[in-house]
């Protein structure tokens, strides 16, 4: 029979030490007594295993998974993981078999730990012990203690984490099992001692307050805290001790809310109230006051440019289409979406089942722009510039329609719009929120009728219907 | 003197911890990892968040979720803080705020602090208080907790646009399931102007995951993204309509969690808006639902449509309910069947469905492996068939639903 005694504190490498010697000589784990903390009472004989320095390989998880239960309070836990890493050797892949007994007890096990783990970093709370300096003032470096009982040995693995959180002060947490603390940046480790006498902290009393008043008497659930904050815990956290008083209160609070008469509202409420429904100062335009503006601009055409197309639609549409800019037939008829793309446009539009005279079609940039090629208009892309020229116009409109839903077709109306054209194919079909309220992206139809091969041409009349339809279903959302 | 600097630090905490009890978020998880160890700061966030401490209302306490000041001139009737309530007002000073933080944080009582304000003054004053708290914890305290801040939608877009830099996750909550019933209750509010700061957030976190031309990575904006919140029960409301907005919330917007609150007597109530028990059965299932659409492959039509009312069905979680009614798709062989079948079945979770797909590697399942790798037996039973377990005539049972529904209550004879 060999002994082995592990320490309390550096228990982890105590035991790998252990175990490779043990694996080295080939040990059964029956013959091996594990002793934690102090020397067993040689109540049987025994001899320590003979070291030995030669490096064992085992998988990473089984290490992950030992690293953890070696902090559980089971006496058990150093043979049932040597046992466990004994199999391991004729069976590696045994620890993905969640069904078997001994995998699953020792997972068991380490979830134990971590939930123990996690409790330390929620419930230990700490005392100010020097809320003032020598000389009055507050202390250059902040010092502070905590008193904590874990059900598992989890001081150790858990003070690195307060580690990285509380660098920037001093603390010690005391447990009855090993006190962790650190000082100037440096974290050490010392044997348990019984709890200290921690000085009172008055931010205890601000913690209560938080407690009493976060707290909703409208819903209590008594089962949902236990289950989360054990009754074990609660020794230890200030604030547990409103619990009682809440939970004796909480139903008489609930009543008197619902029983109370609704009260006058204060004065304040109606000087409140009248400050916000006074009229914003801002000039209120109509449709005539647009369509009257428009018409004083194209008492003269800039060069290169058409003339100023408004959009055209019932003024109570709730879908608004905006497209790129006039072409050559929208110019000379002074009407939006009339030539080819716009014919196209119709078409589909009638195929995913919108109505085009429920509709109020409009462009995002207002005059053809254009060179001149022999007797023919070459169609320009309009530029920055452009756009933004143009955007006074499209927000006016914007304003005096209130569209539910504005379509956008092709990168000028996405960059109007949304502020940027890019990736407009990926964009294709979404919703995009911005100033001008929800706004759903898609290609222009002059696109589809660039497209020369006649299969690809199909299939992409196809992809912007289907664009139409989505943008329908979407229309018909909002409205419900 | 004015009636505000005679309040004590003790009496604001009171009055903006109980203003600010209404907001259902208290998340601390997802957010970029920080730590301290440089010494030079306070605080550290590590994927996973912690609550603290629990209330008796069950609701964790993870961050020091209060007001900045509970004025407001808003007048939603839901509300506690509404303008025409008489409940008693004060207000933080940024030292104040900043001092609870830390002050709190040093005890290892929080995990950090989420800031939600009634409006003073305009959206824009009120919202830049909030930011200025946020930048004098991260650029003058070096705070690195977590920060969530309750963004105000009318706010200005720039100002939406600093408070990412600072906050872990902002939030926007769109107060109710629909438009109609926001105008309604809340008159000042714009379900538009709402849903326009939601995509305004998206566009600036998308924006920035971008590197610059020169490969740059621009700071991280609202690393643990975006949350909003809807009260449940004081509209008519169904829960199909509930379930089928958040699911367009969680698409269009990147949502990181939509949280559901039971609507819950507040102190000062409108006669507008009864009060009413807060229904906290129906909060539940609505959160199995939300988890059900997010992460079990189930669409807002299957878990909605059992009932004609639209509603979930209060007595069963959403998942057996489904499971009933389609018994015809059960039993099923745990040892053949695919990943999304598994994780229709009741009784089954994520976890346990991905250790039944490893654990097949080896071997072929029993009763007794699924009762190790933590699946619930007792709703998945007659569900399943393993190699040694064969519901029989359990699965189209008649009695099957009285298993788990709980017992009709008996009346009583007057």
């Amino acid at each position: 029979m060999y002994q082995v005694t592990l320490p309390r504190i550096g228990t982890a490498t105590a035991w790998r030490d252990a175990v490779r010697a043990a694996l080295a000589a080939q040990v059964p784990p029956e013959r091996i007594a594990w002793h934690h903390g102090t020397a067993a009472d040689s109540l049987f004989e025994g001899a320590p295993l003979p070291p030995c320095d030669r490096p064992v390989k085992v998988s990473r998880a089984f290490v992950e998974l030992a690293d953890t239960v070696i902090w559980h309070a089971d006496p058990e836990r150093f043979s049932r993981l040597y046992i466990l890493l004994r199999r391991l050797r004729t069976q590696p892949g045994l620890l993905s078999d969640r069904a078997d007994p001994q995998v699953a007890k020792l997972r068991q096990m380490e979830k134990a730990v971590r939930r123990c783990q996690h409790k330390m970093k929620a419930f230990v709370r700490f005392r100010d012990l020097r809320p003032v300096g020598p000389d009055g003032g507050p202390a250059p470096r902040r010092s502070f203690a905590a008193w904590f009982e874990p059900t598992h040995y989890t001081l150790e693995p858990t003070a690195p984490f307060f580690a990285r959180r509380f660098a920037d002060m001093d603390w010690v947490i005391a447990t009855p099992d090993a006190t962790a603390v650190f000082e100037n940046g440096t974290l050490s480790f010392r044997e348990g001692a019984p709890r200290p006498d921690l000085p009172e902290d008055a931010a205890e009393e601000l913690w209560g307050t938080y407690f009493r008043n976060i707290f909703n008497p409208a819903r209590v659930k008594v089962r949902a805290m236990t289950s989360e904050m054990p009754r074990k815990y609660w020794k230890n956290m200030p604030e547990t001790r409103h619990i009682p008083e809440l939970l004796a209160t909480a139903e008489a609070r609930t009543r008197e809310m619902a029983e109370a008469a609704p009260t006058l509202a204060p004065a304040r409420a109606a000087r409140v109230r009248d400050r916000l429904a006074a009229p914003r100062v801002e000039a209120r335009m109509t449709w005539d006051d647009l369509a009257t503006r428009a018409a004083e601009e194209n008492r003269e055409t800039p060069e290169g440019y058409g003339r100023l197309v408004l959009g055209e639609g019932p003024p109570d549409a709730r879908l608004m289409v905006v497209g790129e800019q006039p072409g050559d037939v929208e110019d000379r008829e002074g009407r939006p979406f009339v030539g080819p793309a716009g014919q196209l446009f119709d078409r589909c539009l009638a195929q995913a089942g919108i109505d085009r005279g429920e509709t109020y079609v409009t462009n995002a940039v207002k005059r053809f722009k254009f060179t001149v090629k022999g007797k023919r208009r070459i169609h320009q892309s309009p530029d920055r510039a452009d756009i933004e020229h143009a955007r006074w116009w499209i927000t006016r409109e914007i304003e005096l329609l209130k569209p539910a839903l504005v379509l956008g077709l092709g990168g000028t109306a996405a960059e109007t719009l949304t502020g940027t054209r890019a990736g407009i194919l990926k964009r294709r079909g979404t919703v995009e929120d911005t100033r001008y309220g929800p706004v759903f992206l898609t290609v222009h139809p002059s696109f589809i009728l660039r497209v020369r091969e006649a299969d690809r041409k199909v299939e992409e009349e196809r992809r912007f219907v289907a664009d139409l339809e989505a943008a329908r279903t979407r229309l018909d959302q909002l409205a419900a | 003197m004015n009636i505000m600097a005679r309040l004590t630090l003790d009496r604001k905490l009171a009055i903006l911890s109980d203003a600010a009890r209404y907001d259902a978020s208290c998340a601390s998880s997802g957010t970029s990892r920080r730590d301290s160890r440089d010494g030079k700061g306070l605080g550290s966030t590590e994927g996973s968040g912690i609550c603290h401490a629990y209330a008796p209302d069950g609701r964790c306490i993870s961050l020091l979720k209060i007001l900045m000041t509970n004025f407001c001139i808003y007048d939603c009737a839901y509300c506690v803080n509404r303008v025409s309530s008489n409940v008693e007002r004060a207000r933080f000073s940024v030292d104040e705020v900043v001092t609870l933080t830390l002050e709190f944080y040093r005890r290892n009582y929080i995990e950090g602090l989420f800031l939600s304000s009634g409006i003073i003054r305009s959206p824009d004053d009120t919202m830049a208080d909030m930011v200025r708290i946020a930048k004098r914890l991260r650029e003058e305290e070096h705070f690195r907790g977590y920060i969530h801040l309750k963004t105000i939608p009318d706010a200005a877009q720039e100002l939406i646009d600093e408070a990412g830099l600072y906050a872990d996750r902002l939030s926007i909550n769109v107060e109710l399931p629909t438009d109609a019933s926001v105008r309604t209750y809340a008159p000042e509010k714009d379900p538009a102007t709402i849903r326009r700061a939601m995509g305004g957030v998206r566009q600036q976190r998308e924006a920035r995951k971008e590197p610059s031309h020169r490969g740059k990575r621009p700071p991280c904006y609202a690393p643990a993204g975006q949350s909003t919140q809807m009260i449940v029960g004081a509209d008519g409301a169904t829960d199909a309509t509930i379930l089928g907005n958040a699911t367009r919330l969680y698409g269009d917007y990147q949502l990181k969690r939509v949280y559901y609150s039971a609507f819950s007597p507040i102190p000062d109530a409108t006669a507008a808006l009864p009060l009413i028990k807060p229904p906290l059965a129906r909060e539940h299932r609505l959160y199995q639902a939300d988890w059900l659409l997010r992460f079990y492959g189930f669409g807002v039509d299957e878990i909605t449509s059992a009932r004609p009312d639209g509603n979930l069905d209060l007595d069963l979680d959403p998942k057996l309910a489904w499971a009933l009614r389609n018994r015809h798709l059960f039993p099923v062989e745990v040892n053949r069947a695919d990943r999304e079948t598994l994780l229709r079945v009741p009784g089954f979770g994520t976890k346990t469905v991905t250790r039944i797909l490893a654990t097949r590697r080896h071997r072929s399942l029993r009763y007794d492996d699924l009762r190790r790798m933590g699946a619930s037996l007792k709703k998945a039973a007659p569900f399943v068939t393993l190699l040694d377990w064969t519901p029989g005539g359990l699965t189209d049972s008649a009695a099957l639903r009285a298993r788990f529904a709980p017992p009709p209550e008996q009346l009583q004879l007057l």
